[in-house]
């Protein structure tokens, strides 16, 4: 970490709580250069060739590792696609941080399109955690569409934590997977926008295998001038269960549309969806100002709590 | 420690102004249990919602301390050391129990001492201390944590409004014992509580009976409880169900 500046460690720190170099495996992304890499005996990462980005290899059987691919931009006007692919072997335990910080300062744009494709073997359990966050006071705007394939073999299961809470101006997220049997998905996705932000969040979850389910649950709060769509789309070609909810509080001019919905082609598939969208209750307020916090104290101790 | 002066709430409704409060007189010294009751509608909640800035006065003034908080926020209030226990508590989504009581201490309470607060409302600790205060709750659940909320404050005022209202009765036991408790802690403070209930108002140092916005009796317990036993104003636990 010693070829990182202040505004890149910060940005690390933000995005994947590394304060240092990270235990187990790693490939440390700045400013488009790779600028540090460990692969263990279980684990291992490869440049592509053909485009940017990296395969990770997990071996079968591997248990209680993580791998860090965290991504940091500080140079304005810089445009990047990355491809990633996981490639988890079977009956494995392992964690996955990924995650995207930009630091604009300039006038320029500053893009990061990062593809992920997760191919997770039988009865192996992937927890995966992706932070995004946005900072510096330039006019260039900072933007990420991240795209994520999820494909899961029989019996696996995948954990994903999906969380924009800070100065990313413009994002298109776009999140599909596919399920076989026995097969469960688990998704906690928290979103917060401000300013002029733009944000679009697109999940299609196909569960394929009977036993499969999924639950996914977008929290979002939209402030100031921001606009997001929530757009959660479960289908069911088996005997399943699936349940999809969007819930959001909307402040100031904020807008949210919020689109949850159900295919089931299969008479066994059970699916729900929820949406809720409103603006935090007077209630609420008044009981956080009668312990003594004022209005916008408790205004933010009420997003904290939600977005948690 | 609060004085009110000829206060009145008005409210508007279809067009028409209704007077909730109609210019009440009220001076409550330091160290005092005082139960507030009266029919349904009388203008009970309100006037405790006047003292805690959650409404404002229409006319007259508040007095706390030697302090004129008339015009002073919900916020600046609480902060003057007034507590206020909600009737029906609200439920936060994401905010765990923990949570709320920290933001009640106005502190990083331990653990140990959050979980304190909750075993004298008769919530086993452990498995409440991280529980979210949302619909898995049962509104019995929420309203002994509003009560610890107000528990953790260090208040020299204690409202609470209807404590009673939507808890079962070895709750409502426990109710009693932490009033009790609260009163003999030997710090200066004084409470109000709302209440139908005969058990809370036997309690009492003072009982004042409010209807129709005016206050109708006051006085000591001794004086005022033989007068309205057995009417709207002093039920027994099953007071509601008859």
């Amino acid at each position: 970490m010693d070829k990182i500046d202040a505004v890149q460690q910060r940005l690390f720190k933000e995005v994947a709580d590394l304060h240092g170099i990270p235990e187990g495996a790693y490939n440390l992304r700045a400013n488009g250069e790779a600028i540090g890499r460990n692969t263990t005996a279980n684990i291992d990462i490869q440049s592509k060739t053909d485009v940017s980005g990296i395969d990770i290899r997990i071996k079968s059987g591997t248990k209680n590792e993580s791998v860090h691919i965290p991504v940091v931009l500080s140079q304005s006007g810089l445009k990047e696609s990355v491809y990633n692919d996981f490639f988890v072997g079977e009956d494995c335990d392992v964690l996955i941080v990924a995650g995207c910080g930009i630091d604009n300062c300039g006038s320029q744009d500053s893009e990061h399109d990062g593809i992920h494709r997760f191919y997770i073997g039988k009865n192996s359990r992937v927890k995966y955690v992706e932070k995004h966050y946005g900072s510096g006071d330039g006019s260039g705007k900072r933007i990420l569409n991240p795209v994520t394939e999820v494909y899961m073999d029989e019996g696996s299961t995948m954990e994903m934590e999906m969380v924009q809470i800070k100065g990313v101006d413009s994002t298109e997220r776009s999140t599909i997977a596919e399920l076989k049997g026995d097969a469960k998905l688990i998704v906690r996705e928290r979103l917060m926008t401000h300013g002029k932000q733009q944000a679009g969040s697109i999940y299609k979850v196909s569960l394929l295998g009977d036993g499969s389910s999924a639950d996914v649950v977008s929290r979002s709060v939209a402030r100031d001038d921001s606009y997001q769509k929530l757009d959660l789309c479960i289908i069911g070609d088996a005997a399943c269960s699936g349940h999809t909810e969007c819930d959001s509080i909307i402040m100031d001019n904020g807008r949210i549309l919020a689109v949850p919905s159900l295919e089931a082609n299969n008479i066994d598939a059970a699916l729900v969806h929820e949406a809720a969208i409103g603006k935090i209750a007077g209630e609420q307020l008044i009981k956080l100002m009668t312990l003594g916090l004022t209005e916008a104290e408790a205004e933010e101790q009420i997003i904290n709590g939600f977005l948690k | 420690m609060l004085e009110l002066k000829n206060i009145s709430f008005s409210a508007e409704s279809d067009g028409d102004t209704k007077g909730i409060i109609r210019g009440i007189s009220l001076n409550i010294p330091e160290n005092k249990f005082i139960v507030i009751t009266g029919p349904n509608g009388g203008g009970k909640s309100t006037l405790a919602k006047l003292i805690a800035g959650i409404e404002k006065c229409s006319a007259g003034s508040i007095i706390f301390n030697g302090t004129d908080i008339t015009d002073m926020s919900i916020t600046d209030r609480a902060r003057l050391g007034i507590g206020f226990a909600f009737q029906q508590p609200v439920r936060f989504k994401g905010m765990t129990v923990l949570d709320i009581l920290r933001i009640a201490a106005g502190k990083a309470l331990s653990v140990s001492e959050a979980c304190d607060y909750l075993s004298e409302v008769g919530l086993c600790a452990k498995e409440y201390i991280n529980r979210e205060i949302n619909a898995s709750l049962s509104g019995g659940e929420v309203k002994r944590i509003e009560i610890a909320t107000v528990l953790a404050r260090d208040v020299k005022l204690a409202i609470f409004d209807e404590p009673e209202a939507g808890i079962d009765i070895w709750s409502f036991n426990n109710l009693i014992r932490i009033f009790e408790k609260m009163r003999s802690s030997g710090k200066e403070r004084s409470i109000i509580v709302i209440s139908h209930q005969e058990r809370i108002l036997n309690i009492a140092d003072e009982i004042i009976v409010i209807a129709d916005g005016r206050i109708v009796k006051q006085g000591a317990r001794e004086a005022v409880l033989p007068e309205i036993t057995g009417t709207e104003s002093a039920v027994d636990v099953c007071g509601r169900i008859k």
